[in-house]
């Protein structure tokens, strides 16, 4: 069990997430869009230069900026 | 008695396709979130009564996070209990996810009916949905419908009179998932497939890249597409028309009248080498007309085709995750790059899908780039016409030159702006086929908009400017700006007519440079000039309304400094 960032996240690997250290307004809006704490996602992938990183949540896919995705906290297998 | 029907539900599941079918007001609707960002209103005849239906914009919850959310929430808060119903669209594909905000509006003892929507291609992706069980498990009414092919949306009205009011407990988010895992479990099936080209694609295009390689091969796919119909439609139809039929009529008119009359003048305008000459005579029956039907419209059908097919496929979103660092670099986010491409069309819807941004900032941003650096389709047709007879070279030119100010600009802007820039959060929609009957609807509702607002002002500014001419009222101003156009600029001084008409309609500016014989580099200058310098009088209203006046002058300010360093950078450049 290795505790990552969704930034560090190989693609298609899968994970839950941990934790969210981010403000409520933050967090209220990931929980309500499918993205809270104990939720199973799989990352696709992520674009350099600092872009964003994108997951798939359920049947959606996601796509969450940089800074964003780098304080999704996620447990893999 | 039910008097209201509220159309809630997430971003992109076709509240505005179910809303053109009930009301039969037609609304542009397309695949990806955000397209409603106005509330459409219209009305349903029920049983012998008119029943007001709002379209709201997407919300994920009702707790609102963005301005969008925030208008919904407000408005369903605003009416009693008993005069409204909710009908929550829900994407079938995407069950679970939808049902957050079903839970949210029967939590609150609004009177919901579910329309279970999509359900055609619910069923081609595996799902499969059971909807007394759901409806049971809800307790509220629940019909699937397809409202792109209008199905179920009989069955919708019919069960619009018995939905009742019911209580459910408020719980708080993580149980409120609970509840969704549990319903999702009872109430659907998958059954397993192996994975189908469209879903190879899909990933494909979110990474790196084959993201970029998609991308690119779409854009140049929808240059060649928009070039291809544009040019057939002026060759094959709008010039034979012009030639062949209308010009006979003028030329009889234009004996009728008598070339030298002040009606001739305003009519037809100068005769060239002896002969109407629709590129040149500047007459309101000739040079107006020709320029709007033949030259411009031609590539606003072209335009808006394409545009609506990356819309309706599922084209922009994914380019707005393939742009977001690069559009962070002037101060905006990947979601930028939808106003940025409506704004290739006409600025003004450009200018609303800012509304789609987070903050001031950014809307500032995204609209005085699009006022300066995005030129409209009506303005690019005229750069092509006028500019492609020399050499592409040339118009490839102009694009590079306003694409340099574009991104300088912006990093300036970013740079000088106090703020931040938000980040990214968007859903990606499946690939979906477009259906032709939203196609043609929305190409229709948007070459109408084009003409109900180009006609009257293209007539009267060009009646406009030939009053001034024929008096010679023009030469107190040309005298005025000739040592800036002509000393800065280095374009002769009649060019200043062009540029001021640049503040009524671009498209016709373009074409009063036709009558000068500049040689290509002055036109070269002068078009580009044109594209930077004020935005048309409609776009600058819609940036007034839509940012207030401060930001309006700040933008023009910054517009006239930019339009004053790009005409003499390029006058020495080029020179």
């Amino acid at each position: 069990m290795k505790k990552l960032t969704l930034l560090q996240m190989k693609e298609k690997q899968k994970g839950l997430i941990l934790d969210i250290p981010a403000g409520a307004a933050l967090q209220n809006k990931l929980m309500s869009m499918g993205i809270y704490k104990g939720r199973e996602i799989t990352k696709i992938s992520h674009i350099g230069l600092r872009g964003p990183a994108a997951i798939k949540v359920g049947r959606s896919v996601m796509v969450l900026g940089h800074g964003m995705a780098s304080k999704i906290i996620v447990e893999t297998q | 008695m039910i008097k209201k029907i509220f159309l809630a539900g997430n971003p992109n599941v076709g509240k505005s396709v179910v809303f053109s079918r009930l009301t039969g007001v037609q609304v542009i609707s397309s695949n990806y979130a955000g397209t409603t960002i106005e509330i459409s209103r219209g009305f349903l005849r029920l049983g012998g009564e008119d029943i007001e239906v709002v379209d709201l914009p997407g919300a994920y919850s009702l707790d609102p996070s963005s301005k969008s959310e925030e208008v919904a929430v407000a408005l369903l808060k605003e009416h009693h209990k008993d005069e409204f119903i909710v009908i929550n669209i829900v994407d079938s594909t995407n069950l679970e996810r939808n049902l957050y905000l079903t839970l949210q509006l029967i939590e609150q003892g609004l009177p919901v009916l579910v329309a279970l929507n999509m359900c055609d291609e619910a069923k081609h992706r595996g799902v499969s949905i059971d909807t007394e069980k759901l409806s049971h498990l809800l307790g509220v009414g629940v019909v699937p419908t397809c409202a792109v092919t209008g199905l179920g949306i009989k069955n919708l009205l019919e069960k619009i009179n018995d939905v009742k009011l019911l209580s459910r407990p408020q719980v708080s988010h993580r149980q409120r998932w609970q509840e969704i895992g549990v319903i999702v479990e009872e109430a659907q099936l998958l059954s397993h497939r192996h994975h189908t080209l469209r879903e190879l694609l899909e990933d494909a295009s979110v990474r790196p890249f084959s993201g970029f390689f998609i991308a690119l091969a779409v854009a140049l796919a929808c240059f060649t597409i928009v070039r291809f119909i544009g040019e057939t439609l002026i060759a094959k139809v709008s010039d034979p028309v012009f030639f062949n039929f209308y010009q006979p009529l003028l030329n009889k008119l234009s004996v009728f009248l008598g070339p030298e009359s002040f009606i001739h003048h305003l009519l037809i305008g100068d005769l060239i080498n002896g002969a109407i000459d629709f590129r040149q005579s500047l007459g309101l029956l000739t040079t107006a007309p020709y320029i709007e039907l033949a030259m411009v419209l031609p590539y606003i059908i072209s335009f808006y085709f394409v545009l609506g097919l990356l819309e309706d496929i599922g084209i922009l979103p994914r380019l707005a995750m393939l742009m977001d660092s690069i559009l962070h670099r002037i101060g905006l986010h990947g979601f930028a790059i939808i106003p940025v491409l409506l704004g290739l069309g006409c600025n003004i819807p450009g200018i609303l899908a800012t509304r789609n941004l987070e903050s001031k900032r950014e809307r500032f941003i995204a609209s005085t780039l699009i006022s300066i650096g995005v030129p409209c389709v009506a303005l690019q047709a005229m750069i092509v016409g006028l500019l492609g007879h020399y050499s592409g070279f040339y118009v490839a030119g102009v694009y590079l030159a306003l694409f340099a100010i574009w991104l300088v600009l912006g990093m300036i802007l970013n740079h000088f702006m106090k703020g931040y820039s938000p980040e990214l959060l968007i859903e990606i929609p499946p690939f979906r086929l477009p259906s032709l009957q939203t196609l043609s609807q929305k190409l229709f509702l948007r070459i109408k908009g084009f003409l109900v607002e180009a006609a009257p002002v293209v007539l009267l500014g060009v009646l406009l400017v030939n009053i001034l001419l024929y008096f010679k009222l023009f030469d107190f101003f040309t005298g005025i700006f000739a040592p800036v156009v002509h000393g800065l600029f280095g374009l002769p001084k009649e060019a200043v007519v062009a540029l001021a008409m640049g503040f009524f309609r671009k498209d016709v500016a373009v074409g009063m440079l036709m009558p000068l014989a500049m040689p290509v580099k002055q036109i070269f200058i002068a078009v580009v000039l044109l594209a930077v310098s004020f935005p048309c009088v409609a776009t600058f209203f819609v940036f007034f309304k839509e940012l207030g006046l401060k930001a309006l002058l700040k933008a023009t300010l910054v517009m006239i400094s930019v339009a004053l360093i790009t005409g003499t950078l390029l006058n020495l450049l080029i020179r």
